[in-house]
């Protein structure tokens, strides 16, 4: 696979503590489940980057094989692939995703 | 796709697992889909998932449009 696209991918994930890819932008999503991560974040009060996988051909590709994952939105934390949607959702609902953030140190606006 | 044909494909890797499908629309390209298995114990749910997307052998995110999934290992 491509070692460019992937150090691209490992550089965004090392240097922001929570990245979302996704199809669109958090202000603007372009797909229903990229959504639902992106709203999951905002109401948890976490800061994230999004990456607009629709404009980056590279990476649209690339993220699926880089996490072994056919979907997107995917979701990384301090460089730890943590799920899609249903993962988000699931995690989110029992709050394990908060109990996620908090261990891995990512300010939360309930913290 | 069929839900059959996800369900065969899910058991065919998986052969102890329960398998649920719902056609989320009727359109026959959203579906969720609840698998129990035992080969599940002990692996984390994203690796639960990576399972049950390599049991579909890449129709997912292709193919598939929209698989809702749920996996648990039993009790």
């Amino acid at each position: 696979m491509d070692n460019v696209v992937f150090d691209r991918i490992r550089d965004e994930i090392t240097e922001n503590d929570v990245v979302v890819f996704m199809k669109g932008t958090p202000v603007f999503p372009q797909c229903g489940f990229s959504s639902v991560v992106a709203q999951v974040m905002t109401t948890l009060g976490v800061k994230f980057k999004g990456i607009n996988v629709l404009e980056d051909p590279g990476i649209r590709e690339g993220i699926k094989s880089f996490s072994n994952w056919p979907t997107i939105p995917q979701l990384y934390v301090k460089g730890e692939f943590i799920g899609g949607c249903d993962i988000v959702r699931e995690m989110y609902e029992n709050g394990e995703l908060q109990q996620l953030m908090s261990e891995k140190g990512v300010q939360t606006q309930a913290a | 796709m069929e839900a059959s044909e996800i369900e065969r494909l899910i058991k065919e890797a998986l052969p102890d697992a329960e398998v649920r499908i719902e056609d989320l629309r009727g359109d026959g390209d959203h579906y969720s889909a609840y698998v129990r298995s035992a080969a599940f114990a002990g692996k984390n749910r994203v690796q639960q998932h990576q399972m049950v997307y390599a049991a579909l052998q890449g129709r997912m995110g292709g193919e598939l449009h929209a698989l809702a999934l749920q996996t648990a290992a039993p009790e």
